[in-house]
Formats: C-alpha cells, structure tokens, sequence
C-alpha cells in the first residue's frame, strides 16, 4: 500500500493540516516538527505510548526509592525507644512525604506505566488515541513530582499526613511552605492523570483493531480502563478541594479557618470521596496485571472472564458510596457510621469474587512457578490478609479502636504493597522482555521474592501486634517499657530486608543487561506461551507495533489460533506463534511525529507552581511558556517536515471474516488513527 | 481462521475494500479542495476521538463543579467571620439579564454549527462572534457585579460564604473566558481558511464546551439565586 494512494483513510484530525501546503506557508520554521529516532531528543519530543510506558516506569522507580528512604528513615526512628534519628518536626515531613510519594510518585504512574506500555497493544492499536497529550500528561506528572520533591530543598516537607487534614493544612497550624508544595505538586499530577485518563478511554472505546469487541479485550485493559473512569471522576474532587486549599493558604480565603466558622469536615469529605476511589485507582492495575498473569502460568484460561470484569466495574462503581469508613472517628454522626459502615462490607463482595477467580484458575492448573506467578500469588495472599484486615474496620466499633494506631499501617501497606507493588514487580518480570528484549533473570527473581516476602512480612505482620496493643500512628516516638520495643525492633529490622530485596532486584536488571549484551540471543515473540495480543509481534515491540491490524475473533484469539481442539475435544497445538504472526512489510505505516510543545507546556507549569508559592512574577515566564506551548501545538503541523502526505497512512488493515457477523456488526472494522 | 493465510495482497485488497464501504455507510467522503478526504468518524463507536475526548473530559469537569457547589451549599449562610453573605447583596435582575444573555448564547453557537455544516464561511464567523461578544456581555456582568458587591464590603476572603460565592462564580467565569478564547481563535482559524466545511466538527466540539459551560451556569444560577 503506497502512502499516495488515493483510497487510504486520512487521519488528519480537527486541528491538523488538510495539507502538505500549509506546512510550507507556514512563517514560522519553530513549528516544523522534530524528527529524532535516537538518543536523548528522541525521548524528550517522544509521543510513542511505549517509551512514554517507560519514561512513567523510570521516574516511578526513582520515586519509589525516595519513598523507600523515607520509609527506613521513619523506621530506622522506630526502631529503639526515645528514638534520635529523626525530630519530632522532621519525623511529620518524612512520613507525610512517604505516604504521599509512595501514593502519588510510585504506585499510581507504575500503574500508569503499564497500561501507556500495554493498552494499545492489547487492543491492536498502533498509538493511544492522542499522542502528544500522552507526552504532556507524563511530563507534567514529572512537574508535579519534582515540584513536591523540591520542597526538601526550599524549606521542608509537608507536615500533615498524605490527606493533610484540617485545620491542620492551614497556616496557622503548617506555616511553612510544605503543605504548599504538596498541594501545587498534587495538582500538577493530577492534571496528568485527568489527561491521561482521557486520553486512555477513548484509545479503549474508540481505537480497538476489528473484532476487538469490549468483552473481548484483556482483563488487564478491562481493569485499566476502570482505573481511568475512576480518575476521570476522583480527581476533579481532590483539585477542588485543592483549589480552596490554595486559596485559604495563598490568597487569605476562609474554607478551612475554624476561626471563621469554617467546617473542617468539608475537607475530610471531599478529601476522601477522592481518597477511597484511589485505593482502588491504585489496586485495581495491579489485579489486572495477576489477571494476565495468572492464566499463563496456569496453563487455562482465566476461570469466569465476565465475573472478572463485571467484579472490577461493580468496584468501581461501589468505591463512590463508602468513603466515610475513612471518618467513622470525625464525629459524622450514628446513622452516617452505620449506613457507611454497611455499605463498606458490600463491596469486600466483588473483591472476594476475584479473589475466588483467581484460585479457580489456578485450580487443577498445571502451575509454572516462575517469578512473575510467585509474585502473583504472593498478591492473592498477601492482598487477603490486608483485605481481612480492612473488613475489621469496616465495623465502626472495632474501628474507633483501631483507627490511627498501627493496625491500620499494616492494613493498608498489605493491601497497597501486598497488593499493588507485589502485582507490578510481578508484571515487571513478566512483560521485561517484551519490552527490553531479554529476561530477567528468573532464579534471581525468585530468590528475590521469597526474601522480600520474608521482609514484607517481618515489617508489617508484627505492626498488626503493635496497633492493637494501642501504639499509635504519627508519633515520633514511644517511650520504653509500653510493651511496643520487641515487634518495633522486628519491624525496623523486615524494613532493611525489604530494602536488601529492592536492591537485589536493581542487581537483576544490570546483570541481566549485562548477559544479554555479552550473549545476545533473540527474544522469541512469546516466550511464556501467552494468551494477548502483545504476544503475537516481535520482542522488543518494534515502534509501529503491528504490521497489520490483527482481527480478533473471540476472547484470547491469539491464544486459540495456537491451540485448538481436537476430535476428543482435547487442546492441541496447532501453530506456533511464529505461524500466527501477521507479518507485512510495515512500509505504508506512519507514526505521529515528535514533538516538543508537551515538554514546553510542562516546563511552563512547575514555573508557575512555584510562582504563586514564592512570588507571582515567576508565573509570568511560567505562563507565557505555557501558552506558547499551546499556541505552538495548535499550529504544529501534523507531520514532519518534507513529509507531503505523510498523515494520510496509518498503514493497512485486515477486514474481518465475512462470516463473522458479531464481529462485524460490532466494530466498524478499520483502524481509527491517532489525531492529536 | 482463513486470514491467517491471507497473502499481503489480498489484506490489503480487503481492507481497501473495506474502507470504501465503510465510507458509503458514514455518508462521509466530502471532497476537499485539495482533493484530500477527510473523514473522521472511523472508529468503535462512531464518535470521533476528539469529539469523544470532549464528553469525557465534561464529565469530570461535572465533578470539579460538584465540589464548589456542595461548598457554596455548605456555606453560604455562614458570615460568623462578619460582613455580608451573598443572599443579602444580590442584584437578581441584573443577574437574570445576564443569564439570559448567556443562554442566547448557547442559540447562536447552534447557528454557528449549523452555518459550518452547510459549508457558509461568512455565517459561521458572524455567528461565532455573536456567539462570543454574548459571553463577554456576561462576563461584564460577572465583573460589575463583583466590584459592586466589594464595595459593599463583601470580598472574596471576607466571609466563608463570601469565599464560596466568589470561588464557585468565579470559577464559571473562568470557563466561559476560556470559552471566549476558544471562540475567536476558531474564528481566526475559520478566516486563514482552516476550518474547511470537512472539518465542521472543530466547530461543534467548541459548541459542546460552551453548552456545557451554559447548562453549569443555569445550574449555578438556581442554587447561588433561585433558592433563597
Ligand atoms: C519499604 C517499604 C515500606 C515501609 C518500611 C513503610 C513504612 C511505613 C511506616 C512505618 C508508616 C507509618 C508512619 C506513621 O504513621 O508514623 C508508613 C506510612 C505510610 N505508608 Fe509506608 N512503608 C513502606 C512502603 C509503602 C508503600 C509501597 C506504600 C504504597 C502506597 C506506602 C504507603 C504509606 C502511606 C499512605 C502511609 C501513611 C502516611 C501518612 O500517615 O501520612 N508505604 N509507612
Ligand atoms: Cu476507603
């Protein structure tokens, strides 16, 4: 197919060029897009959703250890009573900057990571819907995590736990610039997600390959485009109650100063109509990820596909009715703590039916335990324990007792590093060489695990003792002889080990780069025999991921077209995944340009950040780059330069079986390109 | 499984086939002056991806607006910080007139859709102008009354139901601002030729921003004045 021919689809969107002319008429040569493939400009004008995928995993990885230091700074603290390493002060920055990193910088991009690497080949398209805005929506997630961070250099963190309450988020009580920074960041993050999550429900709705029907497409994409209606939703609330924040805490308004008759409580709703759906905004990736990962190693499909979906869509839509179960101690009132207290216990339903899923998979399985499936099931327990725990707060009474002792940070960090950060390590392992190119060592991954386990539960399990003995949560210290030191020392000492793990991993990947450079052996396009379509093109995924759109027939297509049934009804093989690849010569597909004006809109964004904490002119430049960012986006014609028809071609596309009428009858079987 | 061994050629034959027809079923294909087709309705659902980015993204702006109007319920008796609470300052028939204003707006950014789609370039500038000098009426309004009620000793920090009012009205007015930017750039765009009869749907993407910023300030309008 040549790029001129004149029956190709055109894919220019509202704002691009109708033509090749108007690039030439154009005055101004700044607007010519950029062109690079390789080294560092590559990757700042990028709009390939795979290196994006990448750039969010390298920058939450960053983040993650700054929150992991935080971590063993709070329990290197802990460790002994009257502990000196950190003061009273310094102790409230540290872990309000951890609980925040770790939510914010780590977990929540790591999910965000995976789904920018894997929607779009798990749906058989060549890019998300809008390129370029996946570009900003990462650049300003960069923006907002090192507006945050800089706070350490500018005088200290925010002091007032990750939900920063009131009144204690006000100056009179955090007059430093802390809680500033942390609200500034936070917003910037959150305009990434906001962007991104537009961005990555109309890749799901409007860009699947023919025959990609919605019930079709992975759990993981399933999953994930919850994850992304629930931050379409979530994240206006927590922005608005930032926007006031801001306001009381910059411009002297009066939402949260009790002096003034201002209701405390508006912040703690608000705060958490957004917190609880993020709990889920952060988990719910990560049981996708076991959900891909689970049937492969099992060697079965994944037992009860439209439970599995219909329990994550049932948790999104619960996660909007509970978030008072984080109030029960606010004094919201009996008849609120019962009904909230009520619904909370429902939504352990949909949960526990995944739960069930998963072992039913697993069951009668012929099971491979490589790391990716340990870390899996090391999800499913480690993600009961803290969900068992979680149900115990969900009755109010138990949870007056509990809240805000230590039995609730062994909750959570079971739930959100059982839970997520086990899924993700798991997914790491197991999509690596689908997008380096080479394993990971996998008896180093094992071993890996099983010390992590060991540090994972060595830290948290005993936090469990600690709380219900009545040691409380924020505290810098505890004095001797309250019965805390013995499970303190025990966890301090599971915390390094976690740390020793991390750094066995970091090892894992230098030395597995090392191996492969030394002996490069070429990465078979499915190395683990699995069942979605990312399996079926070339390891590392080339930049135009499929020579030709797939056309999808049933659920895990690709996995049938290996494996079929025989006259006894038995699964045999009857292709390799070398057979089933689609192959073409790619030559007619075109891809997006770069482009610069993500990274010059993000640049404009932290300027004016700091602006309105330090002084209002910073905002000027700040702003000015930012509509001249715009301004140049808008004007950016929509292909590089030289390039005539260029934005004409997204490359071929199969047609459905003619045979297939569900197919047909439900995807207008050709190829939406990318428009932005 | 037979496009499994579906040669380069005949996928390719198939998809071209494919194409056209999918063409005929949208009723799309509108020739360009430069001889290009520009058709943008090839996707799952039949919504272009720009037009679909849209909803979502009002979607979640119903959220941010759900925040600052529980707010305002929350406060808007409360003047314990002293000074005048809203209710005691405001203007309603200015107010009405402006609202008026607005929604006329909301008609003639429908006339602008319809001019563009019928391919009348003169029209839909006229309209787009009319459209936005509407919104500018009612931002002038927003801005008198602001100043009005400052003078009367209700600013934005006097009270939290001072804060509220200001945050939530303000915070509109922002919307329809951006919406007056969005408008003259569309009619720049419109006059350098940018806007071909193809590309209607540029047109009537801003037009579901600006009714949305609209049905919000009706919206707005009944809760802030309406309900005493
Ligand atoms: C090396 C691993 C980790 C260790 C040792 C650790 C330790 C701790 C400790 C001891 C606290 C309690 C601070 C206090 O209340 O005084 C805490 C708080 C917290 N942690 Fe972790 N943590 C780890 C990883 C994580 C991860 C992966 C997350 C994921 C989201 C996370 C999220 C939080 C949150 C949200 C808080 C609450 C902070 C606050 O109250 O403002 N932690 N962590
Ligand atoms: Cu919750």
């Amino acid at each position: 197919m040549t790029t001129t021919s004149p029956e190709t689809i055109s894919a220019g969107g509202p704002l691009a060029l109708p033509s090749g002319e108007e690039t030439r008429r154009n005055p101004l040569g700044v607007f010519a897009r950029p062109t690079a493939t390789e080294g560092w400009r590559s990757w700042i004008t990028t709009v390939d959703h795979k290196r994006i995928g990448i750039m969010y995993g390298v920058s939450s990885i960053f983040f993650l250890v700054i929150g992991g230091i935080e971590a063993l700074l709070i329990r290197a603290q802990l460790a002994a009573p009257d502990g000196q390493v950190l003061s009273a002060d310094a102790y409230n920055q540290v872990f309000t900057m951890h609980g925040t990193t770790m939510i914010f910088l780590a977990v929540m991009p790591l999910g965000a990571a995976f789904m920018n690497y894997l929607i779009p080949l798990q749906i058989g398209a060549r890019d998300v819907a809008f390129p370029r805005l996946n570009a900003l929506s990462f650049w300003v997630f960069l923006g907002g995590g090192i507006v945050l961070n800089s706070s350490w250099l500018l005088g200290g963190g925010a002091d007032g736990g990750w939900f920063n309450y009131a009144p204690n988020n006000g100056v009179t009580y955090s007059p430093s610039r802390g809680i500033d920074f942390w609200n500034m960041g936070l917003m910037l993050t959150g305009i990434a997600s906001l962007v991104g999550a537009i961005n990555l429900i109309t890749t799901c709705l409007n860009m699947r390959a023919p025959g990609m029907k919605l019930f079709r497409m992975p759990v993981f994409t399933w999953m994930s485009l919850v994850t992304q209606f629930l931050l379409l939703f979530a994240i206006p609330v927590l922005t608005a109650a930032q926007f006031l924040l801001m306001f009381d805490r910059l411009f002297g308004a009066r939402f949260f100063d009790v002096d003034a008759g201002a209701d405390p409580l508006l912040w703690e709703h608000l705060f958490w109509i957004f917190g609880h759906p993020e709990v889920y905004i952060m988990i719910l990736p990560a049981f996708g990820i076991i959900s891909e990962i689970i049937p492969v190693f099992s060697r079965k499909p994944i037992f009860g596909y439209p439970f599995m979906v219909f329990s994550g869509i049932a948790i999104g839509f619960m996660g909007w009715g509970v978030w008072a179960h984080h109030m029960f101690a606010s004094g919201i009132g009996p008849l609120s703590v019962a009904a909230f207290s009520v619904s909370t216990m429902f939504i352990a339903v949909p949960t526990g039916v995944k739960i069930f899923n998963w072992l039913a998979t697993m069951w009668g399985g012929r099971l491979r335990f490589s790391a990716p499936m340990l870390y899996s099931v090391g999800l499913v327990t480690m993600f009961t324990i803290g969900g068992l725990s979680g149900v115990t707060h969900a009755v109010a009474a138990a949870d007056t007792q509990q809240t805000d002792t230590y039995y609730i940070v062994a909750h959570f960090h079971y739930v959100l590093f059982g839970g997520a950060l086990f899924g993700f390590i798991g997914g790491w392992y197991f999509w690596w060489p689908k997008v380096f190119g080479h394993y990971l060592n996998d008896r180093v991954g094992k071993v890996n695990f099983w010390i992590l386990l060991v540090g994972f539960n060595l830290t948290f399990g005993p936090m469990h003792i600690l709380g219900l003995q009545g040691m409380p949560r924020r505290t810098y210290t505890y004095r001797d002889g309250y019965g805390f030191n013995l499970w303190n020392m025990v966890s301090t000492i599971g915390a390094f080990i976690i740390a020793v793990s991390f750094l066995i991993f970091f090892w894992n990947i230098v030395r597995s780069y090392r191996a492969h450079k030394a002996n490069p052996v070429a990465m078979p396009a499915d190395p683990w025999d699995s069942r979605s379509l990312e399996w079926s093109i070339p390891s590392p995924t080339p930049p135009h991921n499929f020579d030709i759109s797939p056309t999808v027939h049933r659920l895990d297509d690709f996995w049938h077209r290996k494996y079929q049934e025989n006259a006894q009804g038995k699964l045999v093989r009857v292709a390799t995944s070398e057979e089933i690849a689609q192959k073409g010569d790619a030559t007619g597909v075109h891809l997006p340009s770069p482009s610069y004006w993500p990274l010059v809109i993000s640049v404009g964004l932290p300027l004016v950040a700091w602006g309105l904490i330090f002084s209002l002119w910073l905002c000027l430049p700040g702003g000015l780059l930012v509509v001249a960012g715009i301004y140049g986006w808008v004007l950016e014609p929509a292909t590089e330069p030289g390039d005539h028809h260029g934005h004409e071609d997204h490359g071929p596309t199969t047609t459905d079986d003619a045979g297939d009428a569900e197919a047909t009858a439900d995807a207008p079987a050709e190829e939406a390109a990318p428009v932005d | 499984m037979t496009d499994l061994s579906l040669s380069k050629g005949d996928a390719d034959a198939a998809a071209l086939e494919q194409a056209s027809e999918a063409r005929a079923a949208h009723g799309a294909g509108v020739a360009y002056a430069d001889g290009e087709d520009h058709d943008h309705t090839l996707t799952n659902t039949g919504i272009s991806n720009p037009k679909l980015a849209m909803w979502v993204f009002l979607g979640s702006e119903c959220l941010l607006f759900g925040g600052l109007i529980s707010t305002f319920l929350l406060y808007k008796r409360n003047n314990l910080a002293g000074g005048p609470t809203p209710q005691e300052l405001y203007d309603i028939e200015l107010t009405s007139i402006s609202s008026f204003v607005l929604l006329m707006s909301s008609l003639t950014m429908v006339l602008a859709v319809s001019a563009i789609q019928r391919g009348e370039h003169q029209r839909l500038r006229l309209w787009l102008v009319t459209t936005a000098i509407l919104g500018a009426v009612f931002i002038s309004g927003q801005v008198y009354e602001f100043q009005v009620f400052v003078k009367e000793g209700m600013g934005f920090t006097t009270n939290s139901a001072s804060s509220a009012f200001f945050a939530l009205t303000g915070f509109h007015g922002v919307h329809v601002t951006l919406g007056i930017v969005m408008l003259l750039s569309a009619v720049m765009m419109s006059l350098r030729g940018r806007i071909p009869q193809a590309r209607a749907e540029a047109v009537e993407i801003v037009g579901l921003y600006w009714h949305f910023v609209d049905v919000v300030w009706v919206l707005i309008f009944t809760i802030v004045y309406l309900i005493p």
